[in-house]
């Protein structure tokens, strides 16, 4: 018995029950495309955080502040006033790693020009601050060091800004809006840059000198963060390490002492992000696996039903001369096949189903190759013990009394 | 007829065990069967003639006794050994035919050979369709068994027996499902299949069938009642006998 002769013998048996055989194929079908879907969204999704938390500026170091405690009283982050422009004047000053430094106000408010308005979010920053978020300028300039000094009232607006706010073919430039009770020149616009993983629109923004939202806004000494931007990413670590140290003088910080902020690289965010997502990929993974499982037990539940029902058959071959590992191997061959056939289906389901969510979702398609390797090796391999134990009974039919079964 | 021994039993017992009690199904069986011969085994239900049938078919093995098919011993073979036996040496035809559902008569024919690898592809092709052409079924190859008429797949199940050009061809109530015309019909295929030379061994209860054969062996209570000649009728003859209004 070769394989050839084998693989087609057990394939007209398939063909002669082509319902049966079509419906226990699809267990595993859907099993391997519900895994390779999971798979392939999960990397999708890992990808296109990646990319947005890059969007956000390569390179980038943000400093927060620290939850505090006094008196054992938590005062939460945002009523911790630690954080001063004097520290990111001395990180630009002292850090060798950091290229550029902004110190970061941020505050909400109603924007309006004449009758429209609209409920944005404004953002303090130094002359650094477009670049170290990689925001670009459409249309305009970005405001200068002598804006920051002298608090002018002059802002940058992103999309969402300028789409609610002007009409269609009005120019924002120069136009003067308010924000809050404060009257401010729009001094340019910003490109769009869409929304980033977490849902949060990133043209919904107005960027102003920090000085302005501290002065003239929220009336505050203190600022919210400080972003700065590494040299380069191989310095990144570095560049973390010494502005700690540096702030840590600025702020008195005795050895040994909790400090009163926070210094968290792009990379840490990134890894804080993919872990999410990775382990709610990993929980879905686990549910399409318990799903192949379920199908292989079908295909077995199935060999186990066409063996009792072919037993005239196995008899019929057993006494024409078929061997007892003949009949092993031919109801062997026909679960590998449906579960190989099924499995192959399974992939191209899978990744035209992950390619259209990935469409939909606009996430970036990414086809995970080991686990296509991974599910088709293990549903051939389930295929295999799924038809093992049917072909074992089948091989022990006595022919005798198989010949005679109604 | 040539003297060449193709079935050589002697003493040939079998005893089955059912629940506490031995039920001895043969005897004590001897006889021989020769190339050419064309023989029925009669005698009633529970007289030993299936036990025999199975063990000259070598699906089952004697308790006691010798058994030689076409100068081999049986005794001791492993179940591959039998398989092999059964695939070179003997034509099964069933009284149930036993083909497979959804499968062209010729597919159904080629099936022996699949289960010997020395015939290519081709040559199983070849010797399937000859096998048909023998039964007169030349023009119905393609067809699936629920497209045939019962002698019509019976004469498949019969070139099935004969496409592996077997020493004997064992058939088990072959008409057991006809009616009388193609009972008779059968019965002048196999007649005919003798003047070609074949070795059959037909097993039937009924005496009407046996008188076509050239040799009745009957069996009664697990002993040979009786081993002797048959005055041959010509299945063809009968057939033109037969009145009209039993043609149904």
């Amino acid at each position: 018995m070769d394989i050839l002769n084998l693989t087609r013998i057990s394939a007209k048996a398939l063909l002669r029950n082509k319902t049966r055989s079509a419906l226990s194929m699809l267990g595993i079908v859907i099993g391997i495309a519900a895994v390779i879907a999971v798979v392939n969204l999960g990397e999708g999704l890992k990808q296109s955080t990646a990319n947005q938390l890059s969007d956000m500026g390569t390179n980038l170091i943000m400093v927060m502040r620290a939850n505090q405690r006094r008196g054992g009283v938590s005062m939460g982050s945002s009523n911790v006033q630690s954080l001063k422009v004097r520290d990111a004047e001395m990180i630009a000053k002292n850090a060798k790693n950091i290229t550029m430094v902004s110190p970061v106000v941020n505050s909400g408010g109603q924007v309006v020009n004449g009758s429209k308005n609209w409920s944005g979010t404004v953002y303090g920053g130094s002359t650094d601050y477009l670049q170290i978020r990689k925001y670009e300028i459409a249309t305009g300039v970005n405001f200068t060091e002598e804006d920051v000094k002298k608090y002018a009232k002059v802002g940058l607006i992103g999309q969402t800004i300028v789409e609610n706010l002007f009409g269609e073919n009005e120019d924002p430039i120069g136009k003067t809006i308010r924000v809050g009770n404060m009257p401010f020149k729009v001094i340019g616009t910003l490109k769009e840059k869409g929304e980033n993983t977490m849902g949060m629109d990133q043209d919904d923004i107005i960027i102003m000198p920090y000085s302005t939202v501290q002065k003239r806004i929220l009336g505050v000494d203190f600022i919210h963060q400080i972003v700065c931007s590494a040299a380069s990413e191989d310095v990144a670590d570095a560049a973390v390490e010494e502005v700690e140290n540096i702030l840590r003088v600025a702020h008195k910080i005795p050895t040994g002492g909790t400090n009163d902020f926070e210094v968290r690289t792009q990379q840490e965010l990134l890894e804080m992000m993919t872990s999410m997502t990775g382990m709610i990929t990993t929980v879905l993974i686990a549910i399409a696996l318990i799903s192949l499982l379920v199908g292989c037990i079908g295909i077995m539940n199935i060999m186990y039903v066409t063996v009792t029902e072919r037993t005239k058959e196995i008899g019929l071959r057993m006494s024409i001369g078929a061997k007892n590992s003949a009949i092993l191997l031919q109801f062997l061959t026909e679960s590998i096949i449906l579960s190989l056939i099924g499995g192959v289906l399974g992939l191209v389901l899978g990744v035209a189903l992950s390619y259209v969510v990935d469409l939909i979702m606009s996430l970036p398609f990414i086809v995970n190759v080991l686990w296509m390797i991974i599910s088709f090796v293990s549903c051939a391999v389930l295929g295999l013990i799924a038809g093992f134990f049917p072909a074992l009974k089948a091989s022990r039919t006595d022919p005798i009394n198989a010949l005679r079964y109604e | 007829m040539s003297n060449n021994s193709i079935i050589k039993v002697e003493n040939l017992k079998r005893t089955f065990i059912v629940g506490s009690e031995e039920v001895h199904a043969l005897k004590g069986v001897s006889f021989e069967i020769f190339q050419g011969e064309f023989v029925s085994i009669m005698g009633s239900s529970g007289s030993g003639k299936s036990t025999l049938l199975n063990i000259l078919g070598c699906l089952d093995q004697p308790t006691s006794g010798e058994y030689l098919i076409d100068g081999i011993s049986v005794k001791e073979r492993t179940k591959n050994e039998l398989s092999e036996i059964r695939n070179r040496k003997i034509g099964f035809v069933f009284q149930s035919y036993n083909l497979l559902p959804r499968t062209t008569a010729l597919e159904n024919v080629e099936l022996p050979l699949i289960y010997n690898s020395d015939i290519s592809h081709r040559e199983r092709h070849e010797r399937a369709q000859h096998a048909l052409e023998m039964v007169g079924l030349k023009d119905r190859m393609l067809h699936m068994p629920n497209q045939l008429s019962g002698g019509q797949q019976q004469r498949v199940a019969i070139a099935r027996a004969l496409v592996n050009d077997p020493v004997i061809v064992l058939a088990d109530e072959a008409t057991g499902n006809l009616d009388t015309r193609t009972s008779y019909e059968i019965m002048s295929l196999f007649q005919s299949l003798h003047e070609q030379g074949k070795t059959i061994a037909f097993v039937t209860h009924e005496s009407d069938i046996a008188i076509f054969t050239n040799r009745t062996i009957f069996l009664r209570d697990g002993h040979i009642l009786r081993d002797e000649p048959v005055a041959t009728k010509s299945a063809l003859e009968a057939l033109k006998a037969l009145p009209v209004e039993n043609d149904y």
